[in-house]
């Protein structure tokens, strides 16, 4: 069965259809590119995805769950994370407490425990550093750890909000842009670990770029979206090669 | 090796901020009790010291509004006019029934506090729905209300129980042993004066205690993280109604207990403008702006100081509220502006690599 299943999802923003009838098959452990011009509507498909949204037509089915229309909260409990294309951090928070938010619903203890400081407060806080310290380490963030998320420099944000969405532990992680800023030695080393993060966290990745290099590097299928509707689909180096697609992104 | 060392470092860095909190306000209270019983402090001083404590657990108590929680709240007197009408009630009513001044006062603390967090739930369900600028005007209206309500409620006892009514003294038809004990705008007369400065000083430092560790806690990072950044806190399955809801109603069950201590402190107890209207809210966000957003030890530090300076400057007469606003914009100039914070860092900075090179 395929971890993400959208059939015909649609929505309309007053007279303006962003989406209409999309429908992607995403396998388990597949690295999947959404790419398509500026305003082609990647971002409200995400935004559907995870519940910013709701869909006026079409089903979302997460491992089998339908989570059509569902809230964002209860869609990141039921196995989608993300990152966004404007970086949304926690900036006055620690690094360290970034990713530890993220681990909020995985280990729990109650208000009150937490005020009280009764044991389970040390025991579950430290099971807590060291599960963020594990994945700050992946990315290479462990020795800023104790900065402000807002004065780490842009790449490492970048990095910080896909370590923060991994920390929810989710089936599928969706990115958006993640390579946007960046210059090329920073996009060959986000490569690395977007693969990286796939083959040791058994991930499954959905991501937007607009990077072509990233795309067509790390991406195993794509779907194009032109004007809220799918172009084409399928291998990445057969749709990057379609005179279609060319057309889409270069005119006529 | 090294990985854990940086580890307790951190840990001990909030803990020495904690301690260095804690500290100040014992230590506060160690002089100022010393200075008492040496007989330097004039009795005018003398009545300042339980408002001074009941400001700073006010202040404490919205910095987690408006500094943890990132909401503007205007309505924060309100919620100190719950806890202080509700304990008083209590207190005058069981006078006779818990004879132990000590332990009445407890339980008058803890219902202060605990109607002051209903209230702060049936505010915070609707208005936490608002941000921003909408939703400092509909607390600020919140406040205005449960001041006015508290002004027409008349509560009675005589033989027969309690009797209740929103209309007038009359309609309670109490019998003739029938004692009124709270009287519509002319309020509650004869509340036991329980407030003492220790006690001030030890639900400070509960205060401080609920909310510095709340904070630092799973719960304290999903109040923060909602502050920050909304959209990505229910990115990542924050439940920000709970959370908002949960700041919101510890910071104004904290206020009711100031309230606790206002009542206590004070044989009669109205409801004005002067002490739990807008102008009192605005004067709790004026120590919390001024001590810094989110700083607790400079909010409680805020608060002592405006609270004191009225009084020290008594001697300049007519001058002296002109003098107050003075006073008050400099330290906002201060605190605030960015060349300033700038010249600061740089001269703290300087010594202390000047300290670490000796």
């Amino acid at each position: 069965m395929a971890l993400l299943e959208i059939k015909n999802l649609g929505i309309s923003f007053g007279g303006l259809r962003a989406v209409d009838n999309f429908s992607i098959t995403i396998e388990k452990g597949q690295l999947y590119g959404l790419i398509g011009p500026n305003g082609a509507g990647k971002t409200t498909i995400f935004n559907l995805l995870t519940g910013v949204y709701k869909p006026n037509a079409g089903t979302i089915l997460l491992d089998g769950e339908n989570i059509t229309g569902k809230k964002t909260m209860e869609i990141n409990n039921a196995g989608i994370a993300r990152t966004f294309q404007n970086i949304r951090l926690f900036k006055e928070l620690t690094v360290l407490d970034n990713v530890k938010t993220g681990l909020h619903n995985r280990h729990s203890y109650s208000t009150l425990t937490g005020i009280l400081r009764l044991p389970k407060y040390y025991k579950v806080e430290k099971e807590m550093d060291e599960k963020a310290i594990e994945l700050l380490k992946v990315f290479d963030l462990d020795q800023e750890k104790d900065i402000l998320a807002s004065n780490l420099p842009y790449g490492k944000q970048r990095k910080l909000e896909i370590a923060r969405a991994l920390a929810t532990g989710p089936k599928l992680l969706l990115l958006d842009e993640p390579a946007a800023g960046m210059n090329p030695n920073e996009t060959k080393e986000l490569m690395d670990t977007i693969r990286f993060v796939r083959d040791n966290f058994d991930m499954t990745i959905l991501l937007i770029e607009h990077d072509m290099k990233l795309v067509s590097g790390i991406c195993e299928k794509l779907t194009v979206l032109n004007f809220g509707q799918v172009l084409i689909q399928g291998g990445t180096a057969d749709v990057l090669n379609d005179p279609e697609v060319i057309k889409a992104y270069l005119g006529e | 090796m090294d990985k854990s060392n940086k580890t307790n470092f951190r840990l001990s860095k909030t803990l020495k901020s904690n301690i260095i909190t804690y500290g100040l306000v014992i230590v506060a209270f160690i002089i100022v009790q010393m200075l008492v019983n040496a007989g330097q402090v004039s009795s005018l001083m003398k009545g300042l010291l339980v408002p001074l404590c009941i400001y700073t657990i006010l202040a404490i108590s919205l910095n987690l509004t408006v500094g943890i929680l990132g909401e503007l709240s205007l309505g924060h007197a309100g919620f100190m006019c719950v806890g202080a009408f509700s304990s008083a009630i209590f207190s005058i009513s069981m006078l006779e029934t818990i004879p132990n001044a000590g332990f009445r006062f407890f339980l008058a603390i803890l219902i202060g506090a605990a109607s002051a967090a209903v209230a702060g739930i049936i505010v915070g369900i609707p208005v936490l729905r608002l941000r921003g600028d909408y939703l400092a005007i509909v607390t600020l209206a919140f406040g205005e209300i449960i001041k006015n309500v508290v002004n027409v409620i008349f509560i009675g006892k005589d033989s027969n129980g309690l009797h209740f009514s929103m209309k007038n003294a009359m309609a309670l038809n109490m019998e003739k042993d029938g004692k009124m004990i709270l009287n519509g705008a002319q309020g509650i007369t004869g509340t036991p004066k329980n407030a003492t400065f220790l006690i001030g000083v030890l639900l400070i430092l509960v205060t401080l205690f609920i909310v510095l560790n709340l904070i630092h806690s799973r719960s304290g990072r999903a109040i923060m993280s909602v502050r920050d950044n909304r959209i990505a806190a229910e990115s990542i399955g924050i439940n920000i109604t709970k959370y908002k809801l949960m700041a919101f109603t510890i910071s104004a069950s904290l206020a009711g207990v100031a309230g606790v201590l206002y009542s206590h402190n004070l044989s009669s107890l109205t409801a004005t403008q002067k002490n739990f209207g807008y102008n009192q809210s605005i004067m709790i966000l004026v120590f919390v702006v001024l001590g810094g957003i989110g700083n607790i030890r400079g909010s409680m530090i805020a608060a002592v100081i405006l609270t004191l300076l009225p009084e020290l400057l008594r001697g300049l007469n007519t001058y002296r509220m002109l003098i107050y606003a003075i006073i008050l914009i400099f330290m906002m100039i201060f605190n605030w502006s960015p060349k300033l914070i700038d010249l600061r860092k740089r001269i703290f900075h300087k010594s202390r690599t000047e300290r670490e090179r000796v």
